[in-house]
């Protein structure tokens, strides 16, 4: 199926989903240098979102967290890219800065809320269309 | 589509240089993730990109003021990654705190105020009741929009500079008065007016409100009219850790709240009541364990306010920090001359209170040990320590902290939470 997006940071990216419980603040909450959930609050502690479709409802949390996220691009730990249900400015800012940086592509956009169940856990997803599909088998 | 100004246009176009175009960008880029058509003057900023978690962040820094950017409204700096009064304190290598310096140094170039402080609302010059404002670091916005009225978005880092650099802000959400109403009702009921009298209470109600509100605008109802600005911000504080909470709303305290109607503008809001049950749980969700050595005791998280030095100055009275713990009062370097200028620092030093200015306990390598308890009063500390260094936390009162201090061990008050 594919589904129309809102696009906040325009890019292409296809992977498998890590579909978050709970949001995670990046700040606090993301080690850049291992990709993995480091709040010790967080349902999905130790797991790894580098290389991964990245879903989850809304942000939350520090605003320190776009400069986490850039950092993680930066060093090749971030997800693929981050679906959410609702716009989030601060992981806008983190994939939008890394961009201008390094040249990075970390597509982040927002889905509906059909599009948002059916990206259940290890489905695998294109995101295509410079953001504004996603596609999952 | 987002309306430009002539100014505007010309930082687009790079009249200003190219990290003004940066800036501008980036601006530009934030309105339209957020809505919003066009842009508002802002009359100052706070930033918080100065803290160091990356070089990502310095290398935005670098490209902004190597680009010739520089503010154009006043800008007060966030705590960074060093004590520069204290650099003793410092346990981080060396490549970090180089990191960190010239990241400092990039913001100072930028013509970013060396506040170094999270609590910039204690800065003699904070903003008013309706000022347009971009501020970072979510317990400063919190307070900002709840406490002083003034209107901000949550902005982080990068959009902060961005917005100080061009003096422009998105037209969108909290800056726009129709965006301000209260979303949920949390009830309190049945609580004794002892507690709601007592610091102690209002971490665990932030985070008990931040937990269940998310990103929604909380309106508060059954607080005290004496609830006082420091009780506010620690709820806040707490509030926009667990939760996203940019702006809460205290029925009879905070500035848009003289009513649940005025709150919530009329509009339909759910409710929730907080109970001696469900304050009981939150306040349990703030300590992970106690049944390890106490290592450390860390007050003022956000930086601690003259009000709360003169509390902390009275209980330290007779009191001597025990030998195998070590007791941080995080505050600002402002503050921090107010106090030497009263003549508190020989009391603190006298008790064996180390003072950490310009940063944080729980944001920089400071701790000695972290195999063990950390006591604090700070519900945000509370929250994001275990995490970010891999201690255990015990929340307590103020003087509940000052006296596990003295014990080396965690001491706890009975009397505190009765009737909960």
């Amino acid at each position: 199926m594919a589904y129309e997006a809102d696009v906040l940071v325009g890019g292409e990216a296809s992977g498998t989903v890590i579909r978050l419980d709970e949001p995670l603040s990046f700040w606090g909450g993301l080690d850049p240098v291992t990709g993995r959930i480091s709040d010790s609050h967080h349902p999905q502690l130790g797991e790894d979102v580098a290389g991964r479709i990245l879903v989850m409802p809304h942000g939350r949390g520090s605003s320190s967290s776009s400069a986490v996220l850039a950092e993680a691009i930066r060093l090749g730990t971030a997800p693929l890219a981050v679906v959410m249900h609702e716009p989030d400015l601060i992981v806008t800012l983190g994939a939008l800065v890394a961009g201008y940086l390094y040249g990075s592509v970390c597509p982040v956009v927002v889905v509906d809320q059909q599009a948002y169940d059916a990206l259940v856990a290890d489905s695998f997803v294109r995101i295509t269309n410079n953001g504004a599909t996603v596609g999952v088998d | 589509m987002l309306e430009l100004t002539d100014r505007d246009q010309a930082f687009l176009e790079g009249e200003f240089g190219p990290g003004a175009e940066l800036a501008m960008r980036i601006v530009a880029h934030a309105a339209s993730t957020m809505g919003a058509s066009q842009l508002l003057d802002v009359v100052g900023a706070h930033i918080d990109s100065c803290v160091f978690y990356g070089v990502a962040g310095l290398d935005f820094a670098e490209r902004l003021r190597d680009g010739g950017a520089t503010v154009s409204v006043p800008t007060t700096l966030n705590i960074s990654s060093l004590d520069l009064l204290h650099p003793e304190l410092y346990r981080g290598d060396e490549e970090t705190r180089d990191y960190a310096t010239r990241l400092m140094n990039a913001y100072v170039e930028m013509g970013g105020r060396p506040t170094w402080t999270c609590a910039p609302y204690h800065l003699p010059e904070r903003p008013g009741f309706g000022d347009q404002i971009a501020w970072a670091e979510s317990n400063a916005i919190v307070f900002a929009n709840s406490v002083l009225g003034a209107r901000t978005n949550r902005y982080g880092d990068f959009i902060d500079i961005s917005c100080a650099v061009t003096g422009r802000a998105p037209a969108a959400g909290l800056h726009l008065e129709e965006k301000r109403a209260g979303t949920m009702l949390f009830r309190l009921v049945d609580l004794p007016d002892s507690l709601l009298a007592h610091d102690v209470f209002y971490p665990v109600l932030g985070h008990l409100v931040g937990l269940r509100a998310g990103i929604g605008i909380p309106i508060i109802d059954g607080l005290p009219s004496s609830t006082t600005e420091d009780q506010l911000k620690a709820l806040g504080a707490a509030a926009a850790s667990s939760g996203s909470v940019a702006l809460f709303h205290a029925v009879g305290v905070t500035p848009e709240a003289p009513s649940v109607e005025a709150a919530s503008r009329g509009g339909d809001v759910d409710v929730a009541e907080i109970t001696p049950a469900v304050v009981a749980e939150a306040r349990d969700q703030l300590t992970t364990r106690t049944d390890r050595p106490l290592r450390a005791v860390s007050i003022g998280t956000p930086h601690l306010s003259m009000e709360g030095f003169a509390l902390l100055i009275g209980l330290l009275e007779g009191i001597t920090v025990d030998a195998d713990v070590d007791c941080y009062v995080n505050t600002g370097r402002d503050i921090l001359a107010e106090v030497e200028q009263r003549g508190w620092l020989d009391a603190l030093d006298a008790a064996g209170v180390t003072v950490v200015t310009d940063t944080c306990t729980y944001v920089t390598p400071i701790l000695k040990r972290h195999d063990g308890v950390v006591m604090t009063d700070s519900g945000k500390w509370a929250w994001y320590a275990p995490g970010n260094l891999g201690v255990d936390v015990a929340y307590g009162s103020m003087a509940e902290c000052v006296r596990s201090a003295a014990a080396g061990r965690v001491v706890r008050d009975p009397e505190l939470w009765h009737g909960v």
